[in-house]
């Protein structure tokens, strides 16, 4: 056990008492858990094989304080710059992962959406939530997931009943705000999608301030059977900012999921998804696009479990890297003996603008299923010379032309995003981060 | 128009043309024959501005200035235009875009303002009659998934839209049918005009049925070996390219048998 793991366990003594809920038996334990896996696992390093292009010693070499709430921390004000136009979500607003309910927008919920603060769940209704708390996520987790376990307690709680179906859009916005003293924030947030319910949940990460901090941020889904959900995250961290996330995810039958990942912000970032194909036929659908210049490390980590016969899962990953960015994208997929008839199909495309850019792309499928169909195709190239040679020749200035590539070799991910303020913000992000500010129409 | 003098071109240090020599003037149709490999595509690349193709000596004067310093896009933007032997796909971009891009950027350097986003549709779908493309063609990734037809049609619509001063066809003929061949002849005679010129390259004789030269050349070797007035293309047409590449007929008999 290295310094900072001793110095997360100290921490730990000191806080828990004010974790929410640590007079329930369960959660305390589940913390406990987490704190003891953390000093047995330790930190991931290259050496495993699921963090191999990815080092983590920038953010395991600091001591980060966990985040408490705030007590005059940000106004409305503050937070509203951060709204999508157009949006019109119901939107929950997390302070360095503590619930702020004066900055929440929850007028006009719907009934059979219930929205609040994981907390308050704990300390008023602990039994509701512990058939699904922790459930998702594997028991044999690395550091940083365990990290989270153990000092749970804020984040948000979702629970859309059987056959809701949803008008607006569910937003998670986890702001940032810290002044330079190295804070981690631990956002833990629950989903649980009702049978035959439909939905769309947004899961977003900005900063208010410019300070180094850590996010390890744990998701978890669970899709009822027959259940719509479409998952957006848009992590926007500040450029300083280490990231840290995982999305756990658990599909009943026939419930169909969609996600769209989205990496822009953080300078060291790791995102991962893990799917657990539950039942017979299921829909899984893993989108991702991914944004990185300057020295950003963006990993993109997804773990699909085929556990049943006859489900459906496709994976579209698209990364477009700049001066010195560097990306990862490993997606595991494992067919189990059971699962005759998966369908899986993995495609990750990365165009790199830069000499110094560089991606690593590894697809893992096994198998142990014999009637199955599962495909996988990685690439990783430049802007096609013939096509920007093209465009020239048709008047189009050389930045121009490389722009117009660029934003096209994008849109079959931006295509994909339905939510129209989402995709203008995605627009937005790649013209100023990679078109050199240049407004572009659309050239699709 | 187009003056080429003594142009010699080399591609990875193998030389290509070897001194060409010619001029166009405004109003005149020139064809450029010749056999594969005898470097009608590298004159056409060149003049283009493709990258790769190094000038070791000659020049190139387009109304009076030197062609060869010129970007790609700023030929485009004075008015020259290349049809493309091998249009390229550009998946994402569709093509309304693109003809927008292209007639804008033009205009800019003009020193006009953009084109109206209702005009220009106007314009497009007038010109896209012209070709006899359906209007789902606009909206398509830019000769993604056409066939051999289509994208040469696409190559005529976008010179419809730019209406170039020179305009460059590299054997726009190939891989169109008979149909096809009339359709696109007859827009590029449409666009004929005291005040533009064309080079037209081709390997066959036929495009020039319909696209009549007021010259032709015959290159060989990366030469001009003969010019001629039409009448030069149908004595091709009928002794087809051996005498040229076996050098003048009358010197070299056939051996048969």
């Amino acid at each position: 056990m290295n310094q900072v793991t001793e110095a997360y366990v100290t921490a730990h003594q000191n806080l828990a008492q004010n974790l929410a809920g640590q007079s329930v038996a369960w959660v305390r334990q589940m913390r406990e858990q987490g704190l003891s896996r953390l000093q047995t696992a330790g930190f991931p390093t290259t050496r495993d094989e699921a963090w191999k292009y990815t080092n983590v010693r920038p953010i395991t070499k600091h001591r980060f304080t966990p985040a408490t709430p705030q007590r005059d921390g940000l106004s409305l004000d503050d937070t509203r710059r951060f709204a999508l136009p157009g949006l019109n979500s119901h939107r929950l607003v997390f302070v360095n992962g503590h619930f702020s309910q004066a900055l929440c927008d929850l007028s006009g919920l719907p009934e059979g959406l219930f929205v609040g603060s994981l907390a308050s769940a704990l300390e008023r209704d602990a039994a509701a939530v512990e058939p699904y708390l922790g459930r998702c996520a594997p028991e044999n987790s690395h550091g940083f997931d365990a990290l989270n376990s153990a000092f749970l307690t804020d984040g948000a709680y979702i629970r859309i009943d059987s056959d809701c179906v949803l008008e607006r859009p569910v937003e998670i916005l986890c702001v940032s705000s810290s002044d330079g003293e190295d804070l981690m924030n631990l956002p833990r947030n629950l989903i649980i999608a009702g049978a035959g319910s439909q939905s769309i949940i947004i899961e977003r990460y900005v900063a208010a301030g410019g300070a180094r901090y850590l996010t390890n941020s744990m998701t978890e889904l669970f899709c009822a059977a027959d259940s719509t959900v479409e998952h957006y995250k848009l992590q926007q961290e500040d450029i300083n900012a280490f990231h840290v996330g995982g999305l756990y995810l658990r599909q009943e039958r026939s419930s169909r999921f969609t996600s769209h990942n989205i990496a822009i912000g953080g300078s060291l970032v790791r995102n991962a998804l893990y799917a657990d194909l539950a039942d017979e036929g299921v829909e899984c659908n893993l989108n991702g696009l991914y944004l990185g210049t300057g020295r950003q490390h963006l990993d993109n980590y997804t773990h699909i479990d085929h556990s049943k016969p006859n489900c459906t899962s496709r994976e579209f990953y698209k990364g477009i890297l700049d001066g010195r960015a560097r990306a990862v994208f490993h997606g595991r997929i494992v067919v189990h003996a059971d699962a005759q008839h998966t369908d899986a199909q993995q495609e990750n495309k990365n165009l790199l603008l830069s000499r110094d850019a560089e991606v690593d792309t590894k697809p893992q499928l096994e198998i142990y299923a014999d009637d199955v169909k599962c495909a996988h195709g990685a690439t990783v190239g430049q802007l096609d010379a013939d096509a920007m040679f093209y465009l020239r020749s048709r008047g189009v200035e050389e930045n121009a032309a490389r722009s117009i590539l660029t934003y096209a070799f994008a849109n079959d991910v931006l295509e994909r995003v339905s939510v129209a303020p989402i995709r203008v913000e995605l627009e937005k992000k790649l013209t100023s981060r990679l078109l050199d500010g240049r407004h572009l129409e659309n050239p699709s | 128009m187009l003056r080429i003098s003594n142009l010699q071109v080399s591609v990875n240090d193998k030389p290509i043309l070897n001194g060409i020599d010619m001029e166009v003037k405004a109003g005149e149709v020139h064809a450029i024959m010749g056999p594969n490999g005898s470097g009608k595509s590298t004159l056409a690349n060149v003049l283009a501005g493709r990258e790769g193709y190094v000038v070791t000596a000659g020049e190139v004067l387009y109304r009076g200035n030197n062609l060869l310093e010129l970007e790609p896009e700023q030929r485009a933007r004075e008015g020259i235009f290349m049809a493309f032997q091998y249009p390229v796909e550009i998946p994402g971009v569709s093509n309304i875009y693109l003809l927008k891009a292209a007639l804008n950027a033009a205009r800019r350097h003009q020193g006009l303002e953009e084109i109206d986003a209702v005009d220009f549709l106007t314009l497009v779908k007038q010109k896209l009659k012209l070709v006899q493309m359906k209007d789902d063609f606009l909206y398509r990734s830019v000769n993604e998934g056409f066939s051999g037809g289509e994208k040469k049609r696409n190559e005529i619509l976008q010179m419809l839209v730019l209406e170039p001063r020179l305009a460059v066809l590299d054997e726009t003929d190939s891989g169109l049918d008979i149909d096809a061949l009339k359709i696109v002849a007859d827009v590029v005679n449409t666009l004929r005009s005291p005040e533009r010129a064309m080079v037209v390259v081709t390997h066959y004789q036929r495009l020039l049925d319909y696209i009549v030269p007021d010259q032709v050349h015959v290159l060989a070797n990366g030469r001009i070996v003969k010019s001629g007035d039409k009448s030069l293309a149908l004595e091709l047409e009928s002794q087809g390219y051996s005498w040229i590449e076996q050098g003048p007929s009358e010197s070299t008999p056939m051996i048969t048998g």
